[in-house]
């Protein structure tokens, strides 16, 4: 198979980066959410999850080492994901 | 497996790691799909019951919870690294990974076992008569996601372990090697998509409360 030629090994060092990267993450989000933020709680919680995802798809999924159409693909359905989210709401927001 | 009733026939070798790549993202795609139309109708009910859900997290524990986020966020480095090791031909490195981080999934699950058992103690189960007398609306549907959503996954769970068992034996004979490692690709594909629901299931129902 031609793809072993150009297959990318990702070194041992990487991972335990991003691992400790995600594991800060985690502990600044329980952080962050100990505060009284009120409304901003949530959005504080996702932020930090949406960070820690993208971390997890670009290195441990190794999107960030795949063809483009790939990466085109995961987005894809991220984005289909965040129309569904926001024709609900526009729906529940706006209901009299 | 079908190989012994065609013994004689010869098979070309259909092994195809990028073919292999694409189905298990097709099917991962579904899998979100799924999950996301659960966090969708936690948002909506969320939205509808902002004090019931506020309120019904305050019981769940956040410690155990962020115990599971460290351990599965560890386990999910250890299987990434199992890809590396049998790149590199380190073929007891990469088993050693994967049985590393099939231990880490079973103590997840022992985890979850003792967080769901307290909440059975306290008398919180679906459908149970403490939550159907003494809970409102908006808690009954907190913990009915709750349970439905950390019970889905645990399934996932589950099934990462056994797709790991497979991927254990497939390098332990050879059979998934440094030229054909779409096996444990996919596995560890499967185990981060456990692991990214996790990261969006930890939040929502343990911290923002």
């Amino acid at each position: 198979m031609s793809e072993d030629k150009h297959q990318h090994i990702v070194p041992y060092r990487l991972y335990v980066i991003v691992l400790v990267a995600l594991l800060a993450l985690t502990f600044a989000s329980i952080g962050i959410t100990s505060i009284e933020l009120g409304e901003f709680t949530v959005a504080a919680a996702l932020i930090f999850a949406v960070l820690k995802s993208i971390l997890v798809l670009t290195y441990f999924m190794h999107l960030k080492y795949d063809k483009p159409y790939i990466k085109l693909m995961v987005a894809f359905v991220f984005a289909i994901f965040v129309v569904v989210i926001v024709i609900t709401f526009l729906d529940y927001l706006y209901r009299v | 497996m079908a190989e012994h009733q065609h013994a004689h026939v010869e098979h070309p070798d259909m092994y195809d790691p990028e073919s292999s790549k694409i189905g298990m993202w097709l099917f991962i795609f579904t899998e979100l799909l799924l999950f996301g139309g659960l966090f969708i109708v936690y948002s909506v009910y969320r939205y509808m019951n902002p004090d019931a859900f506020h309120l019904a997290a305050e019981e769940l524990n956040t410690f155990i919870g962020a115990f599971n986020t460290v351990i599965l966020l560890v386990s999910s480095m250890t299987i990434a690294m199992s890809t590396t090791a049998l790149q590199k031909g380190h073929k007891k490195v990469a088993i050693a990974l994967v049985v590393i981080t099939f231990i880490i999934g079973i103590g997840f699950l022992v985890n979850k076992y003792f967080e769901w058992g307290i909440k059975f103690s306290h008398g919180i189960w679906p459908g149970s008569e403490q939550m159907l007398n003494e809970m409102s609306q908006g808690e009954i549907l907190f913990f009915g996601l709750y349970f439905v959503m950390t019970g889905l996954h645990a399934l996932h769970i589950i099934v990462g372990l056994i797709i790991m068992g497979f991927a254990i034996r497939g390098v332990a004979n050879g059979k998934v090697n440094a030229k054909r490692p779409s096996l444990l690709d996919n596995c560890g594909l499967y185990w981060h998509l456990v692991d990214l629901i996790w990261i969006f299931l930890f939040p929502l129902f343990y911290l923002i409360h």
